[in-house]
């Protein structure tokens, strides 16, 4: 059908069918509005794509630039990884859970670390009062990591850590076990955060500043790139963009932007953009605005594939694939209605697995009251077995592709996260980007915005603005005890007298030396992690060289 | 807007990075008239105290969302009686279960709000918990 055709119906449909309508029942209201905050039209027809061409703008999975997805199949081969994120009190009661997790149909681990352990402290260190595995496990030393992976085989196992700052000495730990194991650095495979930049934008979990930070990322993505192929060294994450509030597209933007800073990183080393791109990996929020998060996923790919391919001229084209790791909206979750969650987080999933993830985490209901207890988790992983047995959506690759909404919602949203790229590197790339507050002040904004559209009930939330309940009767939290904390610090303490400390005192000298000089720094960070050095000795050691950062303090 | 302007610190303690819900709270009490100091992230017990003390505050706004409020709290309001400090209004939020909230106010933190208050709860709050005479 031409052109003019199609215009000529829509046009006789505006003015007959749908002002009729509109006569007897107008509309809910005057603009809607995603969660975005964007403009949503009434209807999308084949003239919203018009413009783009089927072949080589929305082209066939597995193929350049992979808006489809990676693989030609998608879930009819291999369905996505189940991973949800855990961590809680001492190495030994997570080791339980991570056990209880592998019974019940769990693919693959995914290890999430107290707040001590992630800014670099011991547990019995005084910034760490009152924190000791609250928000996480509790890792001092190569010692708690051994208890952590007891009876798991690391060869057989994918592992996820969320770490960043302390990377290097928790990927350090992960491979001591594994030599303990006899299982092959060769071999095993998973995954380590690693993404610094979003932390001084987003997450804010940092120790260093930023350029030594890098030099340490650099150094883990040219090591392991040699030693330990199968792992993804970086995952490059706008989860935490999101959570802090931005829109979709901040996220989208910001995370491609700092994967760029990443490259180039890379590249300055004189590492080969082929050999570590393909373990460049992704980690993309899933919020509540089903089709705005299902076009992020289709526009991440696209637009990484272009990066990959033309700015840095990529030649393999697994260099070009963005692989990502989905996790659902914590900042989404409620403390009203808490049961109410699991509907969220269902949509959210479905919104992930629509877009093509490689591995998800569903969050559990109650999120926003404390850490997961067991049965919130095991719901949260049966949302994912539901929608991947049950639904119907595995069955088929990109099921959503050709409508006319997403397609155009897609095409939009890529050319938006491009112009916010360009802008930062205008202003020198992510790193200059960052020092002027620029992501920062983006997200407080967005935040801000959204906030304000909640209270004057622009936004409805259930259960919060809208539909509430007085008198909700408190559910039941998973609670970490004092005494566990207690026990954590006797612990490490155990471990200081246990261990060979003129070991320690010479592999911890030869860091601090080695961190002055140009030298790839995991292999003494492994020396002291295999003399038993705790993680805040490592950390200390580095910092006498790198100095530390400081939160500037900007609202 | 209240009828003189306090002063209100606002601070995040302990080690977690969520600081989404205390800048939107330093944004929306600076756009009520408020004068705000905020600290920014991972400050100490000690070391909001002292900033308390140099600024003359009427009030302390904290932010947890790491788990550890029991203690960060406690130590706060402990570290204010010892610096006669008795008088300057503690408040918070972030992820903090009903049963620790009311142990929190019984040691004298005057209010705790979780995830889903809004800004003019707070506000409201501030208004009746201020002494609205001049400094």
């Amino acid at each position: 059908m031409s052109v003019d055709k199609l215009r000529q119906a829509y046009k006789a449909w505006q003015e007959k069918t749908l002002k009729n309508a509109l006569e007897k029942q107008p509309e809910r209201c005057e603009t809607f509005t995603n969660l975005s905050g964007r403009p949503i039209e009434r209807l999308y027809t084949p003239l919203d794509v018009e413009q783009m061409d089927p072949v080589t703008d929305i082209g066939t999975p597995g193929d350049y630039p992979y808006r489809r997805g990676i693989h030609p199949t998608m879930y009819r081969s291999k369905l996505w990884t189940m991973r949800q994120f855990s961590g809680f009190a001492t190495a030994a009661e997570t080791n339980k859970r991570l056990h209880y997790l592998l019974e019940h149909g769990q693919t693959g681990l995914s290890i999430a670390f107290h707040m001590p352990t992630l800014m670099g402290y011991d547990s019995d260190n005084p910034r760490a009062r009152g924190e000791v595995g609250k928000c996480g496990v509790a890792i001092d030393s190569l010692r708690d990591m051994e208890t952590l992976l007891n009876g798991i085989p690391l060869e057989k196992v994918t592992t996820s850590m969320t770490t960043n700052a302390p990377a290097s000495i928790l990927f350090s730990m992960y491979l001591a076990v594994a030599e303990k194991q006899k299982a092959s650095w060769k071999k095993i495979s998973g995954t380590i955060q690693n993404d610094i930049l979003k932390e001084y934008i987003a997450q804010k979990t940092w120790i260093y500043p930023p350029n030594p930070s890098l030099r340490l990322i650099t150094d883990i993505i040219e090591f392991a790139t040699k030693e330990v192929p199968r792992w993804n060294t970086i995952s490059i994450s706008g989860y935490h963009i999101r959570e802090a509030g931005s829109t979709a597209v901040q996220e989208l933007a910001f995370t491609l932007a700092d994967g760029i800073c990443y490259v180039e990183r890379c590249l300055e080393r004189g590492m080969d953009i082929d050999e570590f791109a393909p373990r460049l990996s992704f980690f993309f929020n899933a919020h509540n605005d089903f089709f705005e998060e299902i076009a992020k996923y289709r526009a991440a790919r696209s637009l990484w594939a272009k990066i990959a391919r033309e700015r840095f001229k990529a030649k393999n084209p697994r260099s070009w694939k963005l692989r990502f790791h989905t996790q659902t909206a914590g900042c989404s979750l409620t403390a009203q209605q808490p049961y109410n969650n699991v509907v969220r987080v269902t949509i959210q999933a479905l919104a992930g697995v629509l877009g093509g993830t490689q591995s998800l985490h569903t969050n559990s209901l109650d999120e926003t009251l404390a850490l997961p207890t067991q049965e919130a988790v095991t719901i949260a992983l049966r949302t994912q077995q539901i929608i991947a047995h049950e639904s119907g959506v595995a069955d088929t690759v990109d099921p959503l592709a050709g409508s006319y909404f997403l397609e155009s919602l897609t095409h939009t949203m890529e050319k938006e996260a491009m112009a916010y790229i360009e802008k930062i590197d205008a202003m020198g790339g992510m790193v200059a980007a960052i020092e002027n507050q620029y992501p920062q002040k983006e997200i407080a904004n967005a935040a801000y915005q959204y906030q304000k559209e909640v209270e004057a009930k622009r936004k409805v939330i259930v259960g919060v603005n809208k539909y509430v309940m007085e008198d909700e009767e408190p559910i039941e939290t998973l609670e970490i005890t004092e005494a566990m904390e207690k026990a954590q610090i006797a612990n490490v303490q155990r471990l200081r007298q246990e261990r060979d400390q003129s070991k320690v005192d010479i592999a911890r000298r030869t860091l601090t030396e080695k961190a002055a000089t140009k030298e790839n720094l995991l292999p003494y960070i492994l020396d002291c992690v295999r003399t038993y050095c705790t993680l805040g000795e490592i950390v200390d050691s580095m910092k006498e060289v790198f100095g530390e950062y400081r939160d500037p303090g900007d609202y | 807007m209240p009828a003189v302007k306090a002063r209100i610190l606002l601070s995040k303690a302990g080690l977690d990075g969520h600081d989404r819900g205390i800048k939107i709270i330093a944004r929306a009490l600076r756009d009520a008239g408020y004068e705000i100091i905020y600290t920014g992230l991972h400050r100490t017990p000690e070391m909001i105290v002292e900033t308390a003390l140099q600024e003359d505050v009427n009030a302390i706004g904290i932010s947890v969302l790491s788990g550890a409020h029991n203690f960060l709290f406690a130590e706060i309001i402990r570290l204010l009686k010892e610096n006669k400090m008795e008088d300057v209004i503690v408040f918070g939020g972030g992820i903090i279960p009903e049963a620790d909230i009311a142990d929190l106010k019984k040691t004298g933190v005057r209010e705790i709000f979780t995830p889903g208050a809004s800004t003019e709860e707070v506000l409201e709050f501030l208004a009746k918990a201020l002494p609205a005479q001049p400094r």
